[in-house]
């Protein structure tokens, strides 16, 4: 057992009474970052890594300083689900999932159980992503590197599969959101050529849609435009508001523990492989959906289709580290940023960190066990206080939101044309409610849209554009067929349903 | 009394004294463009300089990187394009400077900037899984002529510095290369790992990592001299102990520009600011330590030199492009 040797080694140093203050400071900048949207862990980070330089040179000091940035991180991995679950607006990206079910939650008065549920699981999440990383790292990390453009685009499709195949709206209007996402995400330069398209010769649209964008206009300015027309209130303002919440909602999670399971094992495999926190969230809500007794009941604000996602989310964007610090590949956005750090403090990420940096390496490790415990701590007790943000009057409460989804999109690219975009987005995502097409399968193209479109050109320009590239090995091949296996699990319960009726 | 007096005549002498000494100097932060996103290799040397200014205190305003990503750069280089006569806006740049106007038609050109200094020259070496075994480059281009075109090149982008790269080589050498493009240079060093694909040529730093662990090997470097960091960064090889792809046979070299521009219009007082605040982080060990981990070329170029050296690249970068097909509009 020599990992838990080193652990322990790890916990002697990253348990310093700095060390903890650290954290502490790391968790609470990473929740403020997390809850304004468009702000983001990456630009967050990002903004806060010169402090880091300083730090770095003293003793010890690249342990503290990547506590502190990993704490922003797991920061923001909570804070993501605050504002998703009251206002329907997603922080980040993996929170989006938790919008499904965490904001009818609130809406019917239960926001304190939603928020304790999401906040709990996204604990069990990284818990387990930590101990797979504990004592599987060297095991993981090979694994990784059987994945090419073949295999990234397997498990795009496998989302996208998993999303669709699970979806209860009709299937066209999933289709038809899903395409307009997939041509929005065309926008900008193409990947492959490197040339610009359907930029129509507008320097503004250089950059494509970015996805947070489009996701504070269709879910914020959208939601705001919606309760307008439904008489300026907002709907939880009998939310409970004391800790007792929390314990209540404890007792009824060990209900949910297969869910747990399964998504923390997707959310591992997503955050290892490194496909992200994103696509890790949508297809744990989605399986969930599936295989769950009380699935069509799922987004009408279920606790279970709060667990889901957040479990996958926090499991991938805890092992998304692992593939950063022995393969030198970021599983996410804010992954990159904090390796850009460690290559500035003078650590060369890759397969000999865990060798000579040992100190760092586990010191790491050790606080991402605290870290989330710090964490958890922080968040559950500020249960009560988000939960009563809903009792401020809508018309007190919706400037403010508008004004910080605004800044939000500015943020993004530091462009006044996105913040116009934002508000043809919410008017987009206004329309989609009231026609009843799905915004989900939109939002989820948008984000894995350019993406997946890589991957399958780069398979294409390596087999030389032999579609049998995807079934070319056993690890493919499986993912593929799982994938094709979850489209088609309608027709086939459909068809069972009717040789059995009949 | 007396004493105030002198005391104000003791400012005002001083303050007199300190503007006469800096001509100019900035009077409100100072925006640092990375044409790039965030973690790449322009990104990290924006952010040391910026913390190597904060920490040594060699400017009084700060300054705050900006990513503009957006059209392969095009976003940064319009942004400081339009920013005329903006002495409080400076841009750090890629081969993209060249790249992006030709492929994409995007309307700028270095000329709309002002030169203001080269920091380095970033390396580019080729890489090969160090379970193949290709020894040097003449071994791999003699494979790669066999294979008959199936072998396959990863790099960084798309008609960026990494596919010039492999044009030029198909240029010379006769060889053809599948080229697939990546997101980022670490991605691209763990495809060769995987054996997904079968040469690279990382920058140093993209790949230092699994060099050392003994999964990559290096054939050559693209620079007409061999690099200058003689430590041992593997059990046996130092960083100048991989021949130049020229000794090799492999008659092409490439370095990328790692260079500060400003925009057009500002006074040369404004750009002298700006040569001399470099000129003091390059003295910075921060900044020695960069150069050697990232294994950099460290000539540095102000004036007019460097505005001549830009205008040379430029050439071969159109010349280079043309023969390959990669400007926009042509196929």
């Amino acid at each position: 057992m020599d990992e838990l040797q080193s652990l322990a080694h790890g916990f002697a140093v990253a348990l310093s009474l700095k060390n903890i203050a650290l954290m502490f400071v790391g968790v609470v900048l990473g929740v403020i970052i997390g809850v304004l949207p468009g702000l983001g862990g990456a630009n967050g980070v990002a903004i806060l890594l010169p402090l880091t330089f300083g730090m770095a040179q003293l003793p010890g000091g690249t342990t503290s300083a990547i506590i502190l940035l990993s704490c922003i991180y797991w920061g923001a991995l909570f804070g993501g689900a605050i504002t998703s679950i009251l206002f329907n607006i997603p922080g980040e990206p993996w929170s989006v999932a938790t919008t499904f079910d965490g904001y009818p939650l609130a809406q019917k008065g239960r926001a304190g159980e939603a928020l304790a549920a999401a906040f709990t699981s996204s604990f069990v999440g990284a818990f387990v992503a930590v101990i797979v990383i504990t004592f599987l790292s060297p095991v993981v990390a090979k694994f990784a590197l059987e994945f090419g453009p073949p295999e990234f685009f397997s498990v795009y499709l496998l989302t996208f599969c998993a999303f669709i195949g699970m979806s209860k709206e009709p299937p066209f209007k999933t289709l038809a959101s899903m395409m307009l996402g997939f041509a929005l995400a065309a926008v900008g330069t193409d990947p492959v050529t490197g040339t610009l398209r359907l930029t129509f010769g507008s320097m503004h649209l250089l950059t494509g849609f970015d996805f947070l964008v489009a996701v504070i206009g269709l879910f914020g300015i959208g939601e705001i435009l919606l309760t307008l027309e439904e008489g300026l209130a907002f709907k939880g303002t009998s939310a409970k508001l004391n800790l007792k919440v929390v314990i209540e909602t404890w007792k009824e999670l060990p209900k949910y523990w297969l869910t747990s399971i399964r998504s923390s094992a997707v959310g591992c495999f997503m955050g290892i492989v490194p496909g992200g926190a994103t696509p890790a969230s949508f297809m744990s809500y989605g399986v969930a959906r599936r295989f769950s007794p009380d699935g069509d009941k799922f987004g009408t604000g279920m606790v279970e289709g709060v667990v889901a996602p957040e479990t996958a989310a926090h499991a991938a964007g805890t092992s998304a580290l692992l593939p950063m610090i022995t393969l030198g590949v970021p599983g996410s956005p804010t992954a990159a940023v904090l390796l850009g750090g460690l290559l500035i403090w003078g650590l060369q990420p890759g397969p000999l960190l865990f060798i000579e940096q040992k100190d760092f390496v586990w010191g790491l490790i050790a606080s991402m066990y605290l870290g989330n415990i710090a964490g958890l701590i922080v968040v559950l007790t500020c249960v009560p206080l988000f939960a009563a943000i809903l009792r401020v009057p809508f018309s007190v409460i919706a400037p403010v939101i508008l004004v910080i989804c605004a800044i939000g999109a500015y943020t993004v690219h530091n462009a006044m044309f996105d913040v116009w975009m934002m508000v043809v987005f919410g008017v987009l995502g206004y329309l989609f409610k009231k026609l009843q097409y799905p915004l989900a399968p939109l939002v989820l193209a948008i984000v894995l849209g350019d993406r997946a479109e890589s991957s399958f050109r780069q398979a294409m320009l390596m087999s030389q554009g032999e579609v049998s590239v995807f079934f070319s090995n056993t690890l493919v091949g499986s993912i593929t067929t799982l994938a094709l296996v979850l489209l088609a699990w309608p027709l086939v319960t459909w068809a069972v349903k009717r040789v059995r009726g009949d | 009394m007396k004493n105030t007096i002198l005391r104000a005549g003791v400012a005002a002498m001083v303050a007199f004294a300190s503007t006469a000494a800096l001509a100019w100097e900035p009077t409100k932060t100072v925006e640092f463009i990375v044409p790039a996103g965030t973690g790449g290799g322009a990104d990290q040397m924006a952010r040391v300089v910026q913390s190597v200014i904060a920490k040594h205190n060699l400017m009084k305003q700060s300054v705050v990187v900006i990513n503009k990503s957006g059209g392969a750069g095009a976003e940064g280089f319009l942004d400081v394009k339009g920013s005329k006569g903006d002495p409080h806006k400076i841009i750090i740049t890629l081969s993209n400077l060249f790249t992006t106007p030709l492929a994409t038609g995007v309307p700028f050109n270095w000329r709309d900037l002002t030169p203001v200094q080269m920091l380095a020259l970033d390396q580019f070496v080729l890489w090969v899984n160090a379970a193949t075994p290709y020894k040097s480059a003449k071994e791999y281009i003699e494979a790669a002529k066999k294979a008959g075109g199936k072998m396959k090149m990863a790099g960084t982008g798309s008609k960026q510095e990494d596919q010039i790269i492999t044009a030029a080589i198909e240029q010379k050498t006769g060889a053809k290369f599948i080229y697939i493009p990546f997101k980022g240079g670490g991605d691209v060093a763990v495809q060769l790992v995987g054996k997904h694909v079968d040469s690279t040529v990382n920058n140093p730093i993209e790949a230092v990592a699994q060099w050392r662990a003994g999964t990559l090997r290096p054939l050559c470097v693209f620079d007409p001299k061999r690099m200058p960091y003689t430590a041992k960064v593997t059990e046996k090889m130092s960083w100048g102990d991989i021949p130049t792809c020229r000794e090799g046979g492999l008659d092409v070299d490439y370095l990328m520009l790692r260079g500060i521009f400003m925009p057009s219009d500002v006074t040369p007082e404004q750009v002298n600011f700006y040569v001399e605040l470099f000129k003091k982080v390059r003295a910075t060990s921060e900044w020695k330590d960069l150069m050697e981990r990232g294994a950099f070329n460290q000539t540095a170029l102000s004036g007019k030199e460097y505005a001549d050296w830009v205008a040379r690249e430029e050439a071969r970068h159109v010349a280079l492009m043309k023969s390959a097909g990669f400007i926009a509009g042509s196929k």
